[in-house]
């Protein structure tokens, strides 16, 4: 029998440690309660449907899954291998003095607020992508191209993506670091001992060791891009339908929660954005779960 | 063996080896140099920006009306710490609490599944807590809250909180319960005074800097707290908050604004960056 003074510790810590799974429950029960109306009206066909038209309530959310997906796996394209680079030039090139302040700068990226981002992203990039669409528009070659063709105004898909890929590296870069380090010094020695190259001993000797753990670093990445939301908002351009090319402005899942909630001026436009919600909340738990397994399954004393 | 893995021989074989390991450098080093380049443009741009705008008014004032110059958002800067602290206590007590339960107590059947949950929870979009919080507290009392704000910053603290006490409190050596024991001490008192205190840099640590992280958040409160143009104490009314003037006042349209976003980015990222800085040197070290 335990005494009084433990059995009743444990039981506050059972209690707070069991808020987790209320938690949990209450969120997905809360989100499926309030996208219910939406989903008993359009079912599946709210996945596919393009039109967002809250004058005629009539919603589908193909704009936002397309938004979110492009601008996700756009910034993993521009920020994976800077991503992927730099913790290289940490772990394996930079002399000690340095890898330690570039890895802690590198990690500060992860620090500023998302909506300073924003803010930064309105003022100074989309300016500058502006001026690149300006050159587009004025190039005889490249203005025929439908693709690149746009209103010039900076803000669009591009911006968004590229804001989204400075946000994103630190979370690639520094589980790419850890995993890095875990790299038995044998398999370099060894491939060294051939005769290799720098370059080659990470090739072929270095970064095939580490691939699962960077996956699950790209992984987490992926899941900080598909619920981004301030920035994004910020720099998309907030148009509801299906993105036109590379500049075009458009929205995402995150971005039109963010940018609509409080318009929602109908029963059937509330639950339409608190779907969005719920799908998002699906797909972000499933790659969060799926990372840290590869994360963990790799490094028994897991890395953060 | 070399043959097969890295090429062929002779001069030419060794100098494009070469040349691709240059190369390869190059690269790295470049790609280094490209990640913290936006660190750089964004800190000298809201400095070069934002101090001129920053001055004794930003901090005790109003704001003025659109177009009009002066005025301050004291009411958001005072704001921000109400909704962290709301934050603070439901984010630290469960957070440690869980903590605690994970890394003391291995053997529960529960530890994997609260473990799991925290590892998602930590994934999930601030702006879909944000949802969770608006069908919890704003639905029921039919108006914007602070409390609701406090709710969802502290839901987003909570696994982050978790995963640093588990960490931390694991550190400590298992030599240091048993000795606790072998004085008789009952359980509840060896984590309750010898564990979380040798643990304790380590969870301060953990904590300061998820409020760190959240006192950034204006996602998911553009529906819950939903931001103040006065002065508002009551928890149970609308409660301004920095990221939210950062996030409409630079979408407005009037010039006087963007320079009141502007000083207000600049007060919050040297608030979070000086927060992690210094929980970082003065806390980790002595952990580690």
């Amino acid at each position: 029998m335990l005494p009084v003074g433990d059995r009743l510790f444990d039981l506050v810590i059972l209690l707070l440690a069991s808020c987790i799974l209320v938690i949990t429950a209450l969120a997905a029960f809360e989100l499926f309660q309030g996208g219910h109306l939406a989903l008993r009206r359009y079912g599946l066909g709210f996945l596919t449907g393009t039109t967002w038209d809250p004058v005629h309530d009539k919603f589908g959310a193909l704009p936002f899954i397309v938004g979110t997906l492009l601008t996700s796996f756009g910034a993993l394209l521009l920020a994976v291998p800077l991503a992927v680079g730099s913790a290289l030039f940490v772990s394996e090139y930079a002399p000690r003095w340095l890898a330690e302040p570039v890895s802690y700068l590198v990690e500060l990226l992860a620090a500023i607020p998302s909506v300073v981002y924003g803010f930064w992203g309105i003022f100074v990039l989309a300016p500058v992508v502006r001026s690149i669409q300006i050159d587009i528009f004025r190039s005889p070659v490249l203005r025929d191209i439908g693709f690149l063709r746009s209103p010039p105004t900076g803000l669009g898909l591009f911006t968004a993506i590229l804001i989204l890929a400075v946000m994103i590296i630190p979370y690639t870069a520094s589980v790419a670091r850890d995993v890095l380090r875990l790299v038995p010094q044998d398999q370099r020695e060894g491939a060294y001992a051939l005769g290799a190259t720098r370059w080659e001993v990470m090739r072929h000797a270095v970064l095939p060791y580490a691939r699962a753990g960077i996956l699950g670093g790209v992984l987490l990445s992926l899941g900080r891009a598909l619920g981004e939301t301030m920035a994004v908002t910020m720099v998309i351009g907030n148009r509801t339908a299906v993105v036109s090319g590379l500049f075009g402005q458009t929205a995402t899942m995150a971005s039109v929660i963010a940018n609509e909630f409080t318009e929602a001026n109908s029963a059937t436009y509330l639950s339409s954005l608190i779907l969005v919600g719920l799908i998002l909340f699906l797909i972000t738990i499933v790659v969060n779960v799926v990372a840290r397994v590869l994360i963990h399954r790799l490094t028994p004393e897991g890395i953060s | 063996m070399t043959g097969s893995l890295l090429g062929g021989h002779g001069r030419a074989r060794r100098r494009r080896r070469r040349v691709t390991d240059m190369v390869a450098t190059a690269m790295i080093v470049l790609a280094a140099l490209i990640v913290m380049t936006p660190l750089v443009l964004v800190l000298v741009y809201l400095v070069g920006r934002g101090i001129g705008s920053i001055d004794l008014a930003f901090f005790t004032q109003l704001p003025a009306p659109a177009g009009e110059s002066g005025g301050g958002v004291a009411q958001a800067v005072v704001g921000t710490l109400e909704l962290l602290a709301l934050a603070s206590v439901i984010g630290l007590v469960i957070g440690i609490g869980t903590g605690v339960f994970v890394a003391e107590y291995p053997g529960h059947p529960l530890v994997p599944t609260v473990r799991l949950l925290s590892d998602a929870l930590i994934g999930v979009p601030a702006i879909v807590m944000g949802i969770v919080a608006y069908a919890l507290l704003v639905v029921p009392l039919r108006h914007f809250n602070g409390l609701s704000g406090g709710v969802s910053l502290g839901l987003i603290m909570i696994p982050y909180v978790v995963r640093a006490t588990d960490e931390v409190m694991r550190l400590v050596p298992d030599v240091v319960r048993e000795a606790g024991f072998a004085l008789g001490l009952p359980r509840w008192r060896v984590i309750v005074q010898i564990v979380i205190p040798s643990a304790a840099s380590g969870i301060v640590t953990g904590a300061m800097l998820a409020m760190a992280r959240v006192a950034g958040e204006a996602a998911p409160l553009l529906f819950t707290a939903f931001g103040n143009q006065y002065w508002n104490f009551d928890p149970l009314k609308p409660v301004a908050a920095l990221p939210l003037v950062i996030y409409t006042y630079s979408i407005s349209p009037y010039d006087s604004w963007h320079r009141i976003a502007s000083a207000a980015s600049l007060v919050l990222v040297v608030f979070v960056l000086l927060t992690t800085l210094l929980t970082r040197f003065v806390f980790a070290r002595r952990t580690r």
